[in-house]
């Protein structure tokens, strides 16, 4: 077994601290380490992008990084996009569209959805597609997960107008 | 005609949002792989890199030296406690791990298990397992040829041939393709593929030494069945076995059958007497767990000149890999696949299949359908396009004349099942008119002139859900009927649990509109619970489009003796007779007097407070369900595609799908289901391939090579439906979840050999690639 290694980085707004395996992956940190089992493994080879997080601001599959190299950054994985309370306007678009079937896809879609508006917030359906393609869903077809994106963009522009 | 509630109430037809929602859009689901208990230990599987080799040696000793590791587990020490093998859902057995021989690629072999998941697939890694290879058998077609390797030495038969089975009338369908005048055949082949639902399958295995009691985290569509068949094959009494199924990530058909891991981690458990986790990785998945089709067939159809379809024949050869571990309860070796006459009103018709053993993984399971009818739904909507053509008949047309018409049912297949109900022309003209199919073949048309290519792909077709009848659907003798327990609580707020457990198909929201329907209690004031065997009623589980029509029908038929005992309790508030109540949604009512009523709530007190003289307190109801029939929807599927010349590339421009499934409970979730159905059938049509290499390789056996579609790939659907109740099901509903991926695959296909017809191209095999499309193109001369 490798020495291990301290990381310390900022999870969903607190401060997190471990000593680790340098061979970790983020994702088995994140769920085993830190308790936080919204974020899913689907696969094996970075395709399915269950693992979704956003990682200082940018959508990365958690099981292509060790968590040693996510040392110092700031995550947020699907338990911190509820906000003193109050869904985010992508969870709750997710239920009103019926962007969900199994869940199991649900946080990692998220997550990417969450990347694309912080960059795009006023995504077209291709670019909504395009934003997810790296999410696998099996349920939805995805019609329904493209409508939560643009609902929550709607509740987002409109908070922003108020 | 079904009473329409009140939104507030929320019964069937509403589109009210899904109660388990709320949980999985905060990261707050719980399935198997969260699952965490106190010592869990993980194990690890070691698996053949060959398809076919004798087994010669294990040496576990290096593994076991590394730190952490707590067990290695072989063949041989299953086998002296006779479990090295297991029964499979189809009269064959399999192995659990490995002795003598290794009959397919990434056949399990040994199971490590050690204190964490890293040391086990370290450990893993250490094992040191010689093979002797043997000749490999991959293709089907020779499994029965003189110089073919015997694969199943266990086996008395000394042969790879598993099964014949047909079922018609052979002489005389021969003789009508004697005399028929005209006739087409097609040779269509339903590749093996993989449902690949997004969570893969695993188990937490805790046997606690002190109360003897195993409890197993399952990702299983079947929990009850499962826990009889760990008690009836490992002798561990039923009553100290509890299956708890949790949330399910998509199950597909996938997680139907028993996998060597989980006797595995079971066994462990017992050994240990610590909790075991076993979840397998997505390549483990595609490439050992239950792939789906594999089923080469021929569909030749007799017609009279004018397009009269007269005879039906069909021969398949179906490639089971190394175990027969299809995973379906009827008593016939292809299922349902006798249902392949469709929607046709076929004479004398004749089907016969053989099914052979290979070195590739067993199977197979039911993806998304019941048991072999998407393989017969494609190859009946494929062979009518072939007719057509060949009498050159518009395929709608061509269609419309040779229906089962409405009037003809409950309608008599000449294959032995009886349909229900339809109108399937119906179907048909709803989806014309929207697809505006007139206009597009005028655009066909014209486009052809300019040498583009495009193509209208239709599918009409028949599903057969809900099984079953107790008296043709059984799992290893237990009767395929289902079950729904309701218990109202004093306030009037309900709790239910069902034999049947959701993968994602939204029971606890359709179930609970069900109870509100029938008893008034809004459905935001009834909890759904489902695949806890210790708390559940028995059942025996979620596939085959089963919910509906037998869990359904028993929730439907518990809440009526609820509302029986209602009536006694009422009659005894108003102080008038039984024979002077009448129901109205949530409430009985004086007849004459309206104004005289106690609602169901008020009820449900009552039968805790005030009962009356002679009948027992509470107000709660069991009812099992033995549907007299299987229920059959139907629907009209239309594909539009653009074909790139260039590249072979088919882009799907429209795609419009007409539904029916009866009456509906949620019409939000049934259009989900279809959504996500069209999807996996455009993932069968286009990309999802499992294939072999020669020395049985396995192609396709991760996410990089076995396709799965995006967001991009996947086009917009359109939803469409029309409504015939079964009329024997207690609220006219037939299921959906399936239908369009048993009816989508076809209407590609036929899209896109339609838009090459003029080529004189018949047919093209999925999944059809840009590669196979550009070949066509090639040698037709299209492209250089």
């Amino acid at each position: 077994m490798a020495k291990k290694q301290t990381v310390r980085l900022k999870v969903n707004g607190r401060e997190r601290e471990a000593d680790i395996e340098p061979r970790l992956l983020l994702v088995h940190f994140i769920r085993d380490r830190l308790g936080l089992t919204g974020t899913h493994v689907g696969c094996d080879t970075s395709n399915c992008g269950a693992c979704t997080v956003v990682l200082d601001g940018k959508n990365v599959k958690s099981c292509t990084m060790f968590a040693v190299q996510a040392d110092g950054a700031e995550l947020l994985t699907v338990e911190g996009l509820i906000q003193n309370g109050q869904l985010h306007p992508l969870q709750d678009g997710f239920k009103q569209e019926h962007g969900l079937q199994c869940g199991f896809c649900t946080p990692g879609m998220l997550m990417s959805s969450y990347a694309l508006l912080q960059r795009n917030p006023n995504p077209t359906e291709e670019e909504i597609r395009w934003g997810i393609s790296g999410n696998l869903c099996r349920c939805t077809g995805y019609q329904n997960i493209v409508k939560a994106v643009q609902y929550a963009a709607g509740k987002v522009a409109q908070g922003a107008a108020k | 005609m079904i009473t329409k509630t009140s939104p507030e109430v929320g019964g069937m037809g509403h589109p009210i949002k899904r109660k388990e929602d709320s949980r999985f859009i905060q990261g707050k689901g719980n399935y198997v792989d969260d699952v965490h208990l106190p010592g869990m230990v993980y194990g690890h599987m070691v698996r053949s890199p060959y398809a076919h080799a004798r087994l010669k040696s294990i040496n576990t000793e290096k593994a076991k030296q590394l730190p952490g590791v707590l067990a290695i587990i072989t063949g041989e020490d299953l086998a002296k406690a006779n479990l090295a093998w297991m029964p499979t859902l189809f009269f064959d057995k399999q192995m659990v791990l490995a002795t003598g021989k290794v009959l397919f690629q990434a056949q399990e072999v040994a199971f490590v298990v050690a204190e964490d998941q890293y040391s086990a697939a370290d450990a893993a890694e250490l094992v040191e397992v010689e093979y002797e290879e043997l000749p490999v058998l991959v293709d089907p077609h020779k499994a029965t040829e003189p110089d073919a390797p015997i694969l199943r030495e266990d086996r008395e038969e000394k042969s790879n041939h598993i099964f014949h089975w047909e079922v018609g009338d052979r002489a005389a369908t021969d003789k009508d393709f004697q005399n028929a005048p005209v006739k087409a055949s097609v040779h269509a082949i339903s590749q093996r593929c993989h449902p690949a639902p997004l969570e893969t399958c695993g188990c937490v295995a805790d046997f606690n030494k002190a109360t003897e009691r195993l409890t197993v985290y399952l990702t299983s569509q079947a929990p009850h069945a499962h826990r009889t068949l760990f008690a009836l094959v490992g002798g561990i009494p039923e009553q100290n076995i509890r299956v708890v199924s949790p949330d399910i990530g998509g199950g597909f058909g996938n997680k139907v059958p028993i996998y060597p891991g989980y006797v595995c981690a079971v066994v462990a458990s017992l050994t240990l007497g610590v909790p075991v986790k076993w979840i397998e990785t997505r390549s483990e998945n595609l490439q050992s767990t239950g792939f789906a089709r594999d089923y080469h067939m021929t569909a030749e159809i007799a017609a009279d000149r004018d397009g009269k379809v007269k005879a039906l024949r069909v021969k398949t050869l179906a490639d089971h890999g190394a175990f027969n571990a299809a995973a379906q309860p009827t008593k016939f070796p292809a299922g349902l696949f006798s249902v392949c006459t469709g929607s046709y009103d076929f004479g004398n018709s004749f089907c016969e299949v053989d099914g052979v053993y290979t070195n590739k993984a067993p199977g197979g399971i039911a993806y998304r359908c019941s048991f072999r009818i998407t393989e017969a739904a494609y190859l009946i909507e494929r062979a009518i396009d072939v007719l057509a053509a060949e009498l050159k008949m518009d395929p709608a047309e061509f269609r419309r004349k040779n229906f089962v018409q409405p009037d003809q049912f409950p309608y008599k297949t000449p294959l032995g099942w009886t349909y229900d109900s339809g109108n399937y022309e119906g179907a048909l003209n709803k989806a014309l008119e929207m697809v505006g199919y007139k206009e597009l073949r005028k655009e066909q048309a014209e486009k052809r002139k300019k040498g583009e290519l495009m193509g209208i792909g239709i599918s009409s077709f028949t599903e057969a859900v809900g099984a079953g009848p107790a008296h043709t659907f059984d799992i290893a003798g237990i009767k395929m009927f289902d079950s729904a327990e309701i218990r109202v609580h004093p306030t009037g707020k309900a709790i239910c649990r069902m034999g049947t457990k959701s993968q994602g198909q939204g029971h606890e929201t359709t179930y609970a509109q069900i109870v509100a329907q029938e008893l008034g209690i809004p459905a935001s004031d009834v909890i759904i619970e489902e695949g806890d065997t210790d708390t559940a009623p028995y059942g025996l589980g979620t596939y085959a489009s089963r919910s509906t029509p037998t869990s359904g029908a028993a929730t439907a038929m518990a809440a009526r003796k609820i509302r029986d005992k209602a009536k006694k309790i009422a009659a005894h508030l108003l102080e008038c007779s039984e024979a002077d109540l009448e129901w109205e949604t949530g409430k009985f009512f004086v007849k004459g007097a309206p104004s005289k009523s106690k609602t169901i709530q008020e009820i449900a007190f009552a039968a805790y407070t005030n009962i009356p003289e002679g009948l027992e307190a509470g107000l709660e109801a069991v009812d099992y369900y033995d549907p007299p029939n299987l229920t059959f929807p139907f629907g009209t599927y239309i594909c539009v595609v653009d074909i790139d010349k260039g590249t072979g590339e088919v882009k799907v421009r429209r795609f419009v799908a007409v539904d029916d499934c009866g009456n509906v409970i949620n019409p939000m979730i049934v259009e989900g289901q279809i959504h996500g159905g069209l999807t996996e059938g455009l993932a069968i049509a286009f990309m999802q391939l499992i294939d072999y290499d020669e020395n049985g390789n396995v192609q396709g056996g991760t996410f990089m090579d076995y396709l799965i579609p995006t967001a991009v790939e996947t086009p917009h659907w359109e939803t469409g439906s029309t409504c015939t109740p079964s009329p024997h099901h207690p609220f006219g509903a037939k299921g959906v979840g399936e239908s369009p991926n048993v009816g989508s695959p076809a209407a590609f296909v036929n899209a896109v050999v339609d838009a090459l017809s003029h080529l004189g191209v018949k047919h093209i095999d999925m999944p059809i690639t840009p590669w196979k499309v550009w070949s066509v193109l090639k040698e037709k001369g299209v492209v250089s």
